[in-house]
């Protein structure tokens, strides 16, 4: 139950290298915060400051309106599940979890009781005296969750637990993760590099890049309207379409193809044109034409891969086109196809920018 | 569980032959020897041998300096073992730590390492001569009436500083591996579960390396036992009055020395022996501790 504030917290490394280059974020009492961005970008080192293992360069971290920065990790109130388990491997799973609650003096009784609650939830109680290399993938990383859990800190962070699990475990546990939160209520930021586990845990989720935040709010709201190039080609999957193109005499060009109906941008630059996959359908009469090269069946739906016919060839994906359809739209590869798409859901970006124009 | 047997050529057989041929030389049949030794009694000259059972035997393990040897190395291995891996562990830790010139503090630390025995006891010599020896003269110095040329405590220090200075080293290159083999995640993980640096390090970092200790404890015991043998040699070769001999010094003396072979045979069996129950004390009792 608990609030954190980041203020303009810089991260340097020895070295000079810049890994967070001044966040400010609020986050409000029993909200799921997912960190997402690409490898690199300062997601995991901006965690590791609030959980106290890396110094805090420059800017405050509060915690409850409690200032943190010279903390010990372990009076942070503040407990961590590592992303791979991170368990102590000469202890059992219930030595596991009792062992920080041993360190604060908690006792005897009433830390069996927590670690007994915990692993019930968890549906982990049968392991308790196993050591985790007794266990799986999946029960270890419950062990981790539970160790977190039984500590009733301030703040969850969770450092990308997921990924390494198989795919199914993960779609579990994540479902697990958010239901627990949700029960919980306790206050949790979570790193991930999938977009997927960050829009679906996420009550708003904060894209981070380079050491900044490109955008913050509710995952549907950053798939909808994202304020940068970056953040509608990192949120959705499969990713936006995007098309190098300019803007003359009211029309979107791009070698050949010309689109009219657009209006008030600035002539003479590089622009982008986002379009997101499932907006995209055939359609005789359509404004642009494929050439099919690839047809992914995912079972309910099929995506449909290839090249844009005329388009001026860029250093964007080759200008390759990708759309949602049916299980039925099956079209033969090298066929061409007309594709028709909304104009009012497209989105256009200042390439050299990244700023969102329309 | 029943294993599969497989139809197999002698090529693996091959492979392990070098290893059983230097086993056979240079292992069974000293070993052979001995045993056979340790029953005969030889005139000092070696011309002529008489068969006496047990003789030998009864003659050492009985005979007061035996035993004062035996309890020499029960102490002085103790001592070595115990301080060179305790020593090793504090500086193995405090060097893990060191961020800044970790490299130039590490292989300083190592340098020892490249030292034979019998180099590194006399370079204890000459910091121990009476007239040359700078620690000699320091001990003097700080008020302690140190000459272990005449005091057996004395010469019994000098030979566990030697042997532990020179273990140190070894000692530490392992248990620094070990430390840097301890996952970084584990280590954070208990950073935010315990707050006390030296609790952290008997819960958490101690048990997690006490294969290494465990493996160490076996080298450093074999090393106090036979490997001291150069230092001992080289500085006090086992005066004042024997009481700095080694059980396997003592072998020497008595067998190259004192030319009585037949009771140094006796003395080197009985040392397997030690040896061979200490080995199993180990592996049965102390290793059942340890979690790999």
């Amino acid at each position: 139950m608990s609030t954190v504030k980041l203020n303009s917290i810089k991260k340097t490394y020895p070295n000079g290298a810049i890994a967070v280059r001044g966040v400010d974020m609020v986050i409000e009492n029993s909200e799921f915060i997912v960190f997402v961005g690409p490898s690199g970008c300062g997601k995991s080192t901006m965690l590791r400051m609030i959980a106290g293992l890396e110094t805090i360069t420059d800017g405050e971290i509060e915690i409850d309106s409690k200032v943190i920065n010279n903390i010990s990790p372990a009076d942070r109130d503040v407990a961590m599940v590592f992303q791979n388990y991170a368990l102590y491997p000469h202890m059992t799973v219930r030595g596991n979890m009792a062992y920080g609650l041993k360190n604060r003096g908690i006792p005897k009784a009433e830390i069996d009781k927590k670690v007994i609650d915990a692993a019930k939830m968890l549906r982990i109680e049968d392991y308790l005296d196993r050591q985790p290399n007794q266990l799986s993938g999946g029960q270890r990383q419950r062990v981790a969750m539970g160790r977190a859990i039984v500590r009733e800190p301030k703040v969850f962070l969770f450092d990308e637990p997921l990924s390494n699990l198989d795919a199914k475990l993960r779609v579990q546990m994540r479902i697990e993760i958010k239901r627990l939160q949700r029960r919980m209520g306790v206050t949790s930021i979570y790193v991930t590099h999938d977009q997927t586990e960050a829009m679906t845990l996420a009550d708003r989720l904060a894209v981070i890049n380079d050491g900044r935040i490109e955008q913050m709010g509710a995952p549907i709201e950053l798939y909808n309207n994202p304020a940068t190039l970056f953040v509608a080609s990192f949120i959705g999957a499969p990713q936006i379409n995007l098309i190098p193109v300019q803007f003359k005499n009211n029309k979107l060009i791009s070698g050949d193809i010309e689109l009219s109906g657009f209006k008030d941008l600035p002539e003479n630059t590089e622009l982008v044109l986002g379009i997101r996959p499932d907006v995209i359908t055939p359609n005789k009469n359509g404004q642009l034409e494929i050439k099919v090269d690839l047809v992914e069946q995912h079972g309910a739906d099929n995506l449909i891969y290839g090249a844009l016919s005329g388009a001026a060839k860029a250093d964007i994906d080759d200008t390759e086109i990708c759309f949602k359809t049916a299980q039925g739209t099956l079209p033969d590869i090298d066929s061409v196809l007309k594709l028709h798409f909304d104009q009012k859901t497209a989105m256009i970006f200042n390439k050299e920018s990244g700023e969102r124009l329309i | 569980m029943k294993r599969v047997q497989f139809e197999h050529s002698s090529i693996p057989y091959l492979f392990i032959a070098p290893q059983i041929v230097i086993i056979a030389v240079f292992f069974l049949w000293p070993a052979g020897q001995a045993v056979h030794q340790s029953f005969l009694l030889e005139d000092a000259f070696g011309l002529s041998s008489q068969f006496v059972w047990f003789k030998n035997y009864t003659d050492t393990i009985g005979d007061a300096s035996w035993l004062q040897a035996a309890w020499f190395t029960a102490v002085f291995s103790a001592l070595v073992t115990f301080l060179s891996l305790g020593i090793a562990l504090l500086l193995a830790v405090k060097a893990n730590e060191v961020i800044r010139g970790a490299r130039a503090y590490r292989t300083t630390l190592m340098w020892a390492y490249a030292i034979a025995p019998p180099v590194a006891g006399l370079m204890g010599n000459l910091m121990f001569h009476p007239l040359i020896g700078d620690l000699y003269k320091f001990l003097n110095a700080i008020g302690w009436d140190f000459n272990h040329k005449l005091d057996s405590f004395d010469a019994g220090f000098v030979v566990v500083l030697i042997a532990v200075w020179k273990q140190v080293s070894v000692n530490f290159i392992f248990f620094l591996s070990g430390l840097q083999g301890i996952s970084k995640a584990v280590n954070e993980a208990a950073l935010m579960d315990c707050k006390s640096p030296t609790r952290r390090f008997w819960t958490i970092t101690f048990p997690l390396l006490a294969p290494t200790t465990f493996f160490l404890m076996v080298i450093n015991i074999t090393y106090a036992f036979f490997e001291t043998f150069g230092i001992i040699d080289t500085t006090t070769g086992g005066a004042p009055g024997g009481s700095t001999n080694t059980l396997v010094y003592k072998v020497f003396q008595d067998g190259f020395r004192g030319a009585d072979l037949g009771g140094s045979s006796a003395q080197s069996v009985v040392l397997m022996v030690i040896v061979l129950v200490l080995t199993v004390i180990q592996f049965r009792f102390i290793e059942r501790k340890v979690h790999y």
